[in-house]
């Protein structure tokens, strides 16, 4: 069968099941354009490109399938780079096409050209620039196994004119062995030497953590840990990109660790014998300073990404492999280790816990006819929502709010932006979340700096009818920056006033196709809440008029020891 | 000269302890000495040296690479230049286990006194003559690096107009056992 190479760039993408993408076409792509028309694939025209890739990240972290995003060359690829850079900084799995200038071309500053293979080198897990037309399955195929293996990730596809417009006979690669790829090796199961020596460890430990990071999730591993928690009653944190992976309903379970972390869940890792980190990577905003992070832990260290151990912090046990396979080898281990304890006593380091939990909850002041308190619209939007919302939130004060004070119970149900923190996030990747979970309630938890910079995909959502619900926490500051300026800049307070009525979010909202909602005085948030809830069949966008004097605590000053953690003021210093 | 007088006499150019040698075998595909590079300027380790050229099998080539393992653990620069999906496999060749070459020419700037002089150091060097000019001379020498340290070193009793290394080679020296 002869096939244009567009017809075979499509089909191939058919063959990898996908089912839906998101693009925009210009110059360099438009043959690509031509067969989707006659395609399955449901393609959801954005309106900037970098919307196109928080779309398939949203979709790619609530389903688990790689998420696929078309541009055309020069500005569509340069704009989809963001993208790119948090998709790997998360180890989402997202494939990228750009269209590029015919390969005769390629070289001689053409129209819309862009190097774009060189510019996303290093935030792509590869890319490919085909150069032939008979390469495409084979290079898709590839791209695919990349993508969606080992440390899945980011991987681009530039693909020019001209090969879009030669023809090939069709064919398609059937086994790994077909896609040219002999240096790629992706990890499976740990060495059963060291998943032994981490039983021991355990066995041996009295004040034990789970460290629980985004790689469980990756491995769709959370029974596994759920079975690992059980078995050993060992307390667990959740870091960022892990929430849900460990249900926050569980006794065991101590919120997230890191800067803004839960109290208990920071002060448990730097008190801990020993760290059980699980698909974690001792990120800066976990460890704090890293010369003072849990000094008394010994470390056993589970990645998928063999790099990951020893990068940070040397560990006593590091095992590369893949987090599920690893943690059914260690329950397996810890129940042929005969006699030894599966752990020592914890009931002391338990009650430990659970006074730093009475001592320091979670905690924020409220008065009564003031202003809207964030932490507080977080509390009722989790309270009014389905237990299985998916919860989107972009970065700054809102994220970290939307963390704390969310109750996630189930995996795939949170979608933020961690490693990057790309500012602008929340309303495509809700958008993809939604059309990958029709089904589930979406919520955007999202800032007023935030929305400021994506909210025109509204309108996408609009168009293609997905009813995504954002809530803007409005306190008219880039509030972060305005947190950082007053606690670490004497109060001044630079270029981070935004102001709360311009723009007009509810008439933005209108103007783009959604309902929009504002609620000004805390006896509006309820009702806000629930005529949002009530809306099924169109976008609606709530316009919460926040405190704009609230900060976040917990707070781990940057570089600081997690040792000096500040709680909120009204609870006073915590003791070393 | 025995071998330990050479490197006795080595100027500084020699691998120093925090040097290490990787033999990465790649594909031999358009971009990838720039993925390897900018994987090396991006994690902040430092190249001493590089030296690449296919190898017998016209799909790999392989790469030469002396590292300074000031900048970074010598594991994690090889942990990460692992994950890079053409580098096909990597070797460590500590320097007493590998054998190395490294090739220099250099143009000399030479009086007739100088000509003969500098013709004679190449001889006992084992080096050759490439080119010849009114007032210049153009001479290669292929050894050890430490040789070409050497060699080197005694030419800064002449006006060098151009010197240009290499970059050390190698692969593991064989085992008699």
């Amino acid at each position: 069968m002869q096939l244009t190479g567009a017809q075979a760039l499509i089909k191939s993408l058919e063959m990898q099941g996908v089912d839906v993408m998101f693009g925009l076409p210009g110059g360099a792509i438009l043959p690509v354009y031509d067969p989707i028309i006659d395609s399955s694939i449901r393609h959801i025209l954005v309106r900037h490109e970098q919307g196109a890739g928080h779309m398939a990240e949203g979709y790619a972290m609530v389903t688990g399938k790689p998420g696929v995003a078309m541009v055309t060359s020069g500005p569509g690829a340069t704009n989809i780079v963001t993208p790119l850079a948090n998709a790997y900084m998360d180890s989402t799995p997202l494939i990228v096409v750009s269209g590029q200038v015919a390969t005769g071309s390629i070289g001689t500053d053409a129209f819309q050209e862009c190097d774009i293979t060189g510019v996303t080198m290093g935030i792509t897990k590869h890319n490919w620039l085909i150069t032939d037309v008979n390469d495409i399955p084979r290079v898709v195929a590839a791209a695919f196994h990349v993508a969606t293996t080992g440390r899945p990730g980011p991987v681009l596809i530039d693909f020019p004119k001209d090969i879009a417009n030669a023809s090939m006979e069709w064919y398609w690669p059937t086994s790994v062995d077909e896609l040219d790829l002999p240096g790629y090796h992706p990890l499976s199961d740990g060495d059963p030497v060291l998943v032994r020596q981490a039983a021991e460890l355990i066995s041996a430990s009295h004040r034990p953590v789970l460290y629980v990071g985004g790689g469980v999730l990756k491995a769709r591993a959370a029974e596994a840990l759920r079975a690992l928690a059980e078995l050993t009653g060992i307390p667990v944190v959740t870091t960022l990109m892990a929430r849900g992976a460990f249900p926050d309903s569980h006794p065991q379970a101590l919120g997230m660790p890191g800067m803004h972390g839960h109290y208990t869940a920071v002060t448990a890792l730097q008190r801990s014998d020993l760290l059980i980190s699980l698909g974690a990577r001792f990120d800066d905003r976990v460890t704090g300073k890293i010369s003072s992070f849990a000094p008394d832990a010994k470390i056993i260290h589970v990645d998928i990404d063999r790099a990951e151990l020893g990068k940070v912090r040397t560990p006593d046990v590091g095992i590369a492999g893949d987090c599920r396979l690893v943690i059914e080898e260690l329950l397996s281990a810890i129940a042929a280790n005969g006699d030894a304890p599966v752990v020592q006593d914890l009931a002391p380091w338990w009650q430990q816990i659970h006074r730093w939990q009475e001592e320091f909850p979670l905690y924020y002041e409220t008065t009564d006819g003031g202003a809207i308190k964030p932490q507080n619209v977080v509390e009722q939007l989790r309270d009014a929502a389905p237990d299985d919302t998916i919860v989107v939130a972009g970065v700054g004060q809102h994220q970290m709010w939307a963390s704390q004070y969310w109750e996630f119970n189930h995996p795939y149900t949170w979608v933020n932006s961690g490693g990057a923190g790309t500012m602008g996030f929340a309303v495509p990747a809700s958008i993809g979340a939604k059309v990958g979970r029709p089904d589930k309630t979406v919520w955007a938890i999202d800032g007023d700096g935030c929305f400021q910079m994506t909210a025109q995909e509204l309108v996408t959502a609009t168009s293609e009818q997905i009813p995504v619900k954002i809530a803007i926490l409005n306190n008219a500051y880039l509030g972060m920056v305005r947190q950082w300026q007053e606690m670490f800049y004497e109060e001044r307070y630079s270029e981070v006033y935004l102001s709360p009525d311009l723009p007009d979010y509810v008439k933005w909202a209108e103007a783009m196709g959604c309902v929009g909602i504002r609620a000004e005085s805390p006896e509006d948030v309820g009702p806000a809440i629930e005529k949002a809830n009530s809306i099924d069949d169109r976008p609606v966008v709530v316009d919460f008029r926040t405190d704009a004097f609230e900060k976040v605590f917990p707070m781990v000053a940057a570089g600081q020891s997690n040792d000096d953690i500040v709680v909120h003021p009204h609870q006073g210093t915590p003791s070393r | 000269m025995s071998a330990a007088q050479l490197t006795a006499l080595a100027g500084g150019r020699t691998a120093k302890p925090h040097h290490h040698i990787l033999s990465v075998l790649v594909e031999n595909k358009a971009g990838v000495l720039s993925r390897v590079a900018g994987l090396f300027s991006r994690r902040g380790f430092n190249i001493y040296s590089l030296a690449v050229a296919p190898t017998d099998n016209e799909h790999f080539s392989r790469i030469t690479i002396v590292v300074d393992v000031e900048s970074a653990p010598l594991e994690q620069v090889i942990m990460q230049l692992d994950k890079l999906v053409n580098v096909v496999s990597i070797g460590e060749l500590s320097p007493s286990e590998a054998v190395e070459r490294e090739l220099m020419l250099v143009t000399v700037a030479v009086g007739p006194t100088e000509r003969s002089q500098v013709i004679q150091l190449v001889g006992v060097f084992g080096g050759e003559v490439v080119s010849v000019g009114v007032d210049r001379i153009t001479v290669m020498l292929a050894g050890r690096p430490e040789k070409i340290d050497d060699f080197e070193g005694l030419l800064e009793h002449y006006t060098v107009v151009e010197l240009q290394r290499t970059g050390r080679v190698a692969l593991p020296r064989l085992d008699r056992h």
